[in-house]
C-alpha cells in the first residue's frame, strides 16, 4: 500500500489534550509520523503528489471505537446486518464497533462467535471486536464458557440489559472471570425495581401516565456491581450510567482503586425526559430519559473523566416495534451514524472540548480494551475521522445507512459532518 | 364561542372559556334529558363507533346514550374479544375502522398515549374515554359540570381528590380541569398511590384524610382497583377503609354543606362508607351518571360542529 499523507489538519489528539495544527503519514496501515506543521517537508519519493490530501484546515481525530453495538446478526436481519452496520458506522466515523451480545439466539458460544466474526470479515467496512453473554441465553443461571469464548475472540462479557437478577450467579461468573482477566460489562439497575419502567419517574412521566422507574434504580444496581467488583476482583465497565445519583458511588470505586469504568449514552448526553413530548416512542430508551439536571451531571462527569466513555448503544428497531402505545414500544435507537454530529453539539454549546470529546470516543474505550487505537501518535493504527465540526445540515432519517431508521434526532438540526473514515489506512467513507 | 379541537383526547389541551362553553352546552342537553322527547338531531346519519379495549359498562353505555339521543348510529365494539387477540395492531385496527368512514371514534385503551397515538391515523374526530393512566376527559367534565350545577360555581373551590391517585386518569384530568377554572386541588392518599413528582404538581398533598377534607367543598373518591389492595400498595382493606375510607365522621371535618363525588362503580366499605354514598344530602354519584350523558352529547356535538367545517380532510 502506498503511504498517504494528510496534511494541513487540525489535529485532535486526546492523549495530550490538545488541538494543534499538523499532518499525519500513514504507511502500512499505521500512522508512520506525526508533524508538527500543516505542510511537512516530506520527499516525492516518499509520498507522491496523488497521495497527499489537503485537510483544508478541518479536524483530524482518531476514530471512535463504540462500545455496545448491536447489530442484529444472528436473528433480525431486517432490522441491521453487518454490512449496513459497517456501512452506517464508517459514515458516522467510528472505526471499531464493539457489538453486543443480544441477539436471537444471544452469542453465547464460541460457534455463534466464530458465525458472527466470519460474517464481520466478509460484511464490515469497519473493525469488529464481539462482546459475549455472560450467562447462558441471557437468562442469568449459568455462565458461559468464558474462556473458549476468549479464545474465540470475546472481548468482553455481558447480559445487557438483562441484568442477573441471581446475585449469587453473578458473584461466581464474576469470581471466574476475574481469573482469567476477563472484562464484565455491566447495566447497571436494580432489576425487580426498574422493570417495565418506561419512563424517569418525575412530574412529567406522571403527569402521562408512565409506568416510572426511579433513576435510584441505577445507583442500587450500580452498588451491587461495585461491591461485588471489591468480593471478586473482577474488571467492571457499566455499559451507561446516566442519573447524578449513580456518580458518587462510582466516584467512590475509583477512588478506592477498584478496576471500574463507566459509559454513558450519546442520548443522555444531549436529551431529557421532556423530550417524549406526547409519547414519541423514537425518545424510548433504556434505561429511560432522564431530568435535565441528570443530563447536565453526566455531561460533567464525561468532562472531569470521571465517566471515562461515550457510546452511541446503537440499537436499530424496525418501524412495527416502535409504532405501538409507548408502553409496549421496543427501547433503543439507532446511532453510529449520528453520534458524531450529535455530540458536536456539545461541542459547540462550550460543554465539552473536542481532546475530551474523543478521549471519551477513542482513547479510553480503546484503553479500556487494551487495543492500540484511539491515539494519534507513531505507531499507532491509521484508524482516523476526518471531519468538518461546522458543517450545518438538517438530518432526514431516511438517508441514514442503517437498515432501521429509529433516530431521535429527525429532522434535528445538526452541525458537523464526516469527510473521511479511515480504516487501517484507507478510506472507507468519503463524502460526497 | 369557540372549541377548534377535532379531536377531545384530555383536558390538558383545553381552554379554560373551552371548557365552560362545553359545560354550558352540556347544561341545555341536562334538560332535554330530563324531558318526555330526549331526541336531537344533529348527529342524524352520522356513524359513531365505541372501541372499547379495556371492559367498561357505564362509560361505554353513557356514551352509546349520549350518540342515541344525537341520532346518530352506534356500534359498540369489544375490542379485548376480537382482533387484539389475533395479533392486530392498535395502527391497523385504526386504519380498519377509518376505511368504514365513521364520524366519530369513541376510544378506551389500557395504555396511556394509544388513544393520541390511534387518532393520528383516522380522518375522523376521536374522543377518549380513558387511555392507561393518563386522561379520561369526559369523567373530568362531568365531575365539573355536577360540581357547578350543585354550588354554582367552578372557581375558587377546595377540592379534595381521595384515594388510589397514582393510578387514576379520573384523578389526572381532574386536577388539570380544576387548576384551569383556578381552584385549590387537594390529593389524600397512603405514600404509596400518590405518583412521582407530586410535590411539582401545584397541588396540596397529605396522608391525612381529616387535615385533608379540612373546610372542602368537594369531596371526590376514587376507586381502589381489588388487585391493589392486598399487601402490594396498602397492607388490607379494612385498614385502608379505617385510614381513607370515607365516613361520616371523616366527612364532618369538610364544609357543612360538602358534596360527595364518586366516578364509579364503588367498593362499599372500602373507600365509601354505603350509607354516606346513598345520603341523598351529601352524595352526588347519581347525579354525576347523569351528567356524563349531557357532557358526552355536549362534546359529541361540538366535535361533530368541526366534523362539517372540514369534511373530506384526507389522512398523510
Amino acid at each position: 500500500m502506498t503511504p498517504v499523507l494528510i496534511a494541513n489538519a487540525r489535529l485532535i489528539d486526546p492523549e495530550a489534550g490538545e488541538v494543534r495544527e499538523g499532518a499525519v503519514l500513514i504507511e502500512d496501515g499505521r500512522i508512520a509520523e506525526v508533524f508538527d506543521t500543516p505542510a511537512p517537508d516530506v520527499s516525492e519519493d516518499r509520498v507522491p503528489a496523488k497521495a497527499r490530501r489537503d485537510a483544508r484546515g478541518k479536524c483530524l481525530a482518531p476514530g471512535i471505537v463504540d462500545i455496545g453495538v448491536k447489530v442484529c446478526e444472528p436473528g433480525e436481519r431486517h432490522k441491521e446486518s453487518y454490512k449496513t452496520a459497517g456501512d452506517a458506522a464508517a459514515a458516522g466515523g467510528v472505526t471499531t464497533m464493539v457489538t453486543r451480545p443480544d441477539t436471537d439466539p444471544a452469542i453465547d458460544t464460541p460457534e455463534t462467535l466464530e458465525f458472527i466474526r466470519r460474517r464481520a470479515v466478509e460484511a464490515s467496512l469497519v473493525h469488529v471486536l464481539p462482546m459475549a453473554a455472560l450467562t447462558k441465553g441471557r437468562q442469568g443461571r449459568e455462565m458461559t464458557e468464558i474462556g473458549f469464548l476468549m479464545d474465540a475472540g470475546a472481548v468482553a462479557f455481558s447480559d445487557c440489559d438483562h441484568v442477573v437478577r441471581d446475585t449469587k450467579v453473578l458473584t461466581r461468573a464474576m469470581t471466574y472471570a476475574a481469573g482469567l482477566g476477563a472484562l464484565i460489562v455491566g447495566h447497571p439497575q436494580e432489576p425487580i425495581l426498574s422493570d417495565g419502567g418506561a419512563a424517569t419517574s418525575g412530574k412529567f412521566a406522571s403527569l402521562r401516565g408512565l409506568p416510572t422507574v426511579s433513576p435510584m434504580a441505577e445507583r442500587m444496581g450500580l452498588d451491587r456491581d461495585i461491591a461485588l467488583v471489591e468480593m471478586t476482583g473482577a474488571r467492571y465497565h457499566a455499559d451507561q450510567v446516566t442519573a447524578a445519583r449513580a456518580l458518587p458511588p462510582l466516584e467512590r470505586a475509583k477512588r478506592n482503586g477498584f478496576d471500574v469504568t463507566a459509559a454513558t449514552s450519546m442520548h443522555h448526553l444531549t436529551l431529557n425526559e421532556m423530550d417524549l413530548a406526547d409519547y414519541r416512542t423514537f425518545f424510548k430508551v433504556k434505561p429511560p430519559l432522564r431530568s435535565e439536571d441528570d443530563r447536565q451531571a453526566v455531561i460533567e462527569a464525561v468532562k472531569t473523566g470521571l465517566i471515562d466513555i461515550v457510546s452511541s448503544m446503537h440499537t436499530p428497531q424496525d418501524e412495527e416495534s416502535k409504532r405501538l402505545p409507548f408502553e409496549e414500544a421496543a427501547s433503543g435507537a439507532v446511532g453510529l451514524e449520528t453520534m458524531l454530529p450529535v455530540l458536536l453539539r456539545l461541542y459547540h454549546s462550550g460543554d465539552l472540548p473536542l481532546p475530551v470529546l474523543f478521549r471519551a470516543l477513542s482513547l479510553n474505550p480503546a484503553r479500556r480494551l487494551g487495543l492500540e487505537a484511539g491515539r494519534i501518535a507513531r505507531g499507532a493504527p491509521a484508524d482516523l475521522v476526518l471531519f468538518d465540526p461546522d458543517k450545518p445540515f438538517v438530518l432526514d432519517r431516511f438517508k441514514l445507512r442503517s437498515k432501521s431508521k429509529n433516530t431521535p434526532f429527525d429532522g434535528a438540526r445538526l452541525q458537523g459532518k464526516v469527510i473521511a473514515t479511515f480504516v487501517a489506512g484507507s478510506a472507507v467513507y468519503e463524502a460526497d | 364561542m369557540r372549541f377548534d379541537h377535532r379531536h377531545l383526547l384530555g383536558i390538558e389541551a383545553l381552554r379554560p372559556d373551552e371548557i365552560v362553553t362545553l359545560l354550558d352546552l352540556a347544561d341545555r342537553y341536562v334538560a332535554l334529558g330530563r324531558q318526555q322527547e330526549k331526541h336531537a338531531s344533529l348527529l342524524t346519519g352520522r356513524t359513531q363507533i365505541n372501541m372499547f379495549f379495556e371492559t367498561s359498562t357505564r362509560t361505554q353505555a353513557s356514551f352509546e346514550l349520549a350518540g342515541k339521543r344525537m341520532g346518530a348510529d352506534v356500534m359498540s365494539m369489544a375490542m379485548q374479544a376480537s382482533s387484539i387477540k389475533k395479533g392486530e395492531t392498535l395502527i391497523d385496527t385504526a386504519l380498519t375502522l377509518n376505511a368504514m368512514h365513521p364520524d366519530l371514534l369513541i376510544v378506551r385503551h389500557p395504555h396511556s398515549g394509544a388513544v393520541a397515538l390511534l387518532a393520528q391515523k383516522v380522518n375522523c374526530a376521536v374522543i377518549n374515554a380513558g387511555d392507561g393512566r393518563h386522561e379520561h376527559p369526559t369523567q373530568a367534565l362531568l365531575d365539573a359540570l355536577t360540581i357547578r350545577r350543585r354550588k354554582g360555581r367552578l372557581h375558587r373551590l377546595t377540592v379534595a381528590i381521595c384515594g388510589d391517585i397514582a393510578h387514576s386518569r379520573v384523578a389526572r384530568s381532574n386536577i388539570l380541569l380544576l387548576h384551569k377554572l383556578e381552584n385549590r386541588v387537594r390529593l389524600v392518599g397512603p405514600p404509596t398511590l400518590l405518583p412521582s413528582g407530586i410535590e411539582d404538581f401545584g397541588v396540596e398533598v397529605t396522608h391525612d384524610m381529616r387535615e385533608g377534607l379540612a373546610d372542602a367543598d368537594v369531596v371526590m373518591m376514587l376507586r381502589l382497583q381489588k388487585e391493589r389492595m392486598d399487601g402490594g400498595f396498602i397492607p388490607s382493606e379494612r385498614e385502608y377503609y379505617h385510614r381513607y375510607g370515607l365516613d361520616a365522621e371523616k366527612l364532618a371535618h369538610a364544609k357543612e354543606d360538602a358534596i360527595v363525588m364518586h366516578p364509579g362503580p364503588m367498593n362499599r366499605g372500602v373507600e365509601i362508607d354505603g350509607t354516606l354514598a346513598d345520603d341523598i344530602n351529601r352524595s352526588v354519584i347519581q347525579e354525576q351518571v347523569e351528567m356524563g350523558v349531557a357532557v358526552r352529547m355536549a362534546a359529541m356535538d361540538l366535535l361533530a360542529r368541526n366534523l362539517r367545517a372540514r369534511p373530506t380532510e384526507v389522512m398523510a
